[in-house]
């Protein structure tokens, strides 16, 4: 089976490259890179549920705010997550729901501290397999 | 990615110029601080790419800088500096980066290498353990939101007031250790809520404090004005930012600015540069909202300051007076400000954008504190943990060619990624202590991405700056004890 996502090296940061059949899929992988950069994902339990609704001006757009909205809740309320659902996605609007849990310093090791998604280098593509994203992270 | 293959022009053997013809969409060409040696590793990678870049942004003044440190970074090169005319400029959040004020604070102290070595591992885990550090960690400070927009507003004086630290620190902290025109009202909740827990803490990634051994001293008079007095003298070196709270300013303000750019009819060849006019309503409430962070930042780096001296005095059962803990400067390396420069002999006010890069103000300054006015601003210069950093003092040829700026530390060499695989986070540990330098850290996989090999050597870095005469070295120091966060 094809990765669901691939960690790109930047001399000061890192980035990831998600691929998706179809463009829920896209940004639920986009998602799960990002928190496999933060932590061991298989580690995270789905013990909370929680609400996510973007609004953007694109598509693209929607993808760095979607990432950053996870970095926040990240560093702001420490929610892991590790599966995601999204219920609708369309340019300018994203409604999804994140299964994770509260970090917790005896079970999760975190290997980084992501600042934000960056806009730099941003692409999200389709090809004949499927779709594929690019996002730089500020770590 | 293929490496650089765009033409340069050498000026002389430090300075290289991208021609403005480069691309066509520069508005000024771009001027590269660098020995031959290291333009060989610059061009392996898309930074000299990004000076072309920022070199088209509205208002940008003589040139894209970029620093002997340069590497590659998101939108803006780090080491990076553009100053924008204020009148038909821009301001560009991506021009002073997600850790808004990362800088350094140095402190000078009377203890001799011979006085601490004995008690080097103890004083690390005490500092460990008053100073918080690592991924997300949280304070010792309680703070609410009235607390915080009094961080916001009054920067470091915050911290002095609650008793963390002196007045005279604030004397030797760049602008005062608070910029003016912080509005908190241009701050969103989501930025307080990451910033209320973080205040006071070092962080993680590349941020770190330790504790050094004067090693070597280039201009004794200016060492003495800064308390440096001799060789094996103890000093502490603090770098840290604006943790969460920066990085949510920068994130909230991009997005606002990414809307803005088509509006105001800028074009860029990078979305990361998103920008807007200094005079709009995005420009200013960009900057209202930076001054707020990087006065949080050197809010953050006093009260660790404090903690540092409380340390020490517990060791030594002194007081930090008899100890002779004073601070050397503080400096901001990730800011834009406001400064006026004479540009073709007509004085100019400029938004000056340093990411990753130091202000470096000449002698009699009107910005820099009394003490200072002989020797010129301090300037610090962090090395990797394993090798030294530097300690330089600006000069008038900075004000002249870089809008008085200089290096800022290093410059990375290595991928996160790459020094992981290539190094192992113990072999780094060992080596450290066969060299004598005790590190603490909470997470040992994470020493291999600091580790020497993932950094350009400083030494090669400060001597360009120093030979091109935009600041003159004055001491070296190295590290014995490391804390990472």
């Amino acid at each position: 089976m094809k990765n669901v996502f691939d960690i790109i090296d930047h001399t000061a940061d890192v980035g990831i490259t998600a691929y998706g059949e179809d463009i829920k899929q896209l940004f639920c992988n986009a998602a799960l890179a990002l928190f496999s950069l933060i932590t061991d994902v298989q580690n995270i339990r789905g013990k909370i549920q929680h609400r996510v609704e973007i609004n953007s001006e694109s598509r693209d757009n929607l993808l760095v705010e979607w990432l950053n909205e996870l970095i926040y809740l990240f560093d702001a309320e420490h929610l892991l997550f590790n599966h995601f659902e999204i219920e609708s996605l369309d340019n300018n609007q994203l409604k999804a729901t994140c299964y994770g849990e509260k970090f917790d310093p005896a079970r999760h090791r975190i290997k980084t501290g992501v600042k934000a998604a960056t806009y730099y280098m941003l692409e999200v593509a389709r090809d004949c397999k499927g779709y594929r994203a690019q996002v730089i992270f500020d770590i | 990615m293929a490496g650089w293959q765009g033409q340069l022009i050498k000026i002389d053997d430090y300075r290289w110029q991208i021609p403005q013809n480069y691309k066509s969409g520069m508005r000024v060409p771009g001027l590269i601080y660098a020995s031959e040696e290291m333009l060989v590793s610059m061009r392996e990678e898309q930074a000299l790419e990004q000076v072309a870049n920022v070199a088209f942004l509205p208002g940008i003044v003589k040139f894209s800088l970029a620093m002997p440190d340069i590497h590659w970074g998101y939108g803006f090169p780090i080491g990076g500096v553009a100053a924008m005319d204020i009148e038909n400029g821009v301001i560009s959040p991506g021009g002073v980066g997600y850790d808004i004020n990362c800088g350094v604070r140095l402190l000078r102290t009377n203890l001799r290498e011979n006085e601490i070595r004995p008690k080097i591992s103890q004083l690390i885990s005490e500092l460990y353990s008053n100073v918080p550090s690592g991924v997300g960690s949280e304070g010792k400070i309680k703070t609410n939101q009235k607390e915080l927009k009094n961080i916001m507003t009054e920067g470091a004086r915050w911290a002095v007031k609650q008793g963390l630290g002196l007045e005279e620190d604030l004397e030797v902290t760049e602008e005062g250790g608070c910029v003016k025109g912080a509005d908190p009202e241009k701050i969103s909740d989501r930025a307080i809520k990451r910033g209320m827990p973080q205040a006071g803490t070092l962080g993680s990634g590349n941020h770190f404090l330790e504790i050094q051994v004067v090693k070597e001293i280039f201009d004794l008079r200016a060492a003495k004005a800064m308390g440096i007095d001799e060789i094996g003298q103890v000093l502490v070196l603090i770098h840290t930012g604006s943790r969460g709270f920066g990085h949510q300013v920068c994130t909230d303000h991009l997005r606002v600015m990414e809307e803005a750019v088509s509006r105001y009819g800028i074009k860029l060849p990078d979305r990361q540069l998103a920008c807007a006019p200094i005079q709009s309503k995005e420009g200013k409430d960009y900057l209202a909202a930076m001054a707020c962070a990087a006065n949080y930042a050197w809010a953050n780096r006093q009260c660790i300051a404090h903690w540092v001296r409380e340390t020490f005095s517990k060791a030594f059962s002194k007081s930090p007076g008899e100890l002779g803990i004073r601070q050397i400067y503080d400096v901001a390396h990730n800011i834009a400000k406001i400064e006026e420069h004479t540009v073709d002999g007509r004085k100019i006010k400029v938004c000056v954008h340093r990411k990753g890069a130091t202000r470096a103000f000449p002698p009699g300054h009107k910005d820099i504190p009394q003490r200072y006015k002989e020797i010129g601003q301090p300037v610090l210069i962090p090395g990797d943990m394993g090798r030294c950093s530097f300690i330089a003092v600006g000069t008038q040829k900075a004000m002249e060619e870089t809008f008085g700026s200089t290096c800022h530390g290093a410059g990375r060499v290595l991928s996160r990624g790459a020094a992981r695989r290539s190094i192992k986070g113990r072999d780094v540990m060992q080596e450290l202590q066969n060299k004598g330098i005790t590190v603490k850290t909470g997470d040992i996989s994470s020493l291999a991405e600091e580790a020497s090999q993932s950094y350009k050597d400083v030494t090669e870095v400060v001597d360009v700056v120093h030979q091109a005469g935009i600041s003159q070295k004055v001491a070296m120091a190295v590290p014995i004890g490391v804390i990472k966060g």
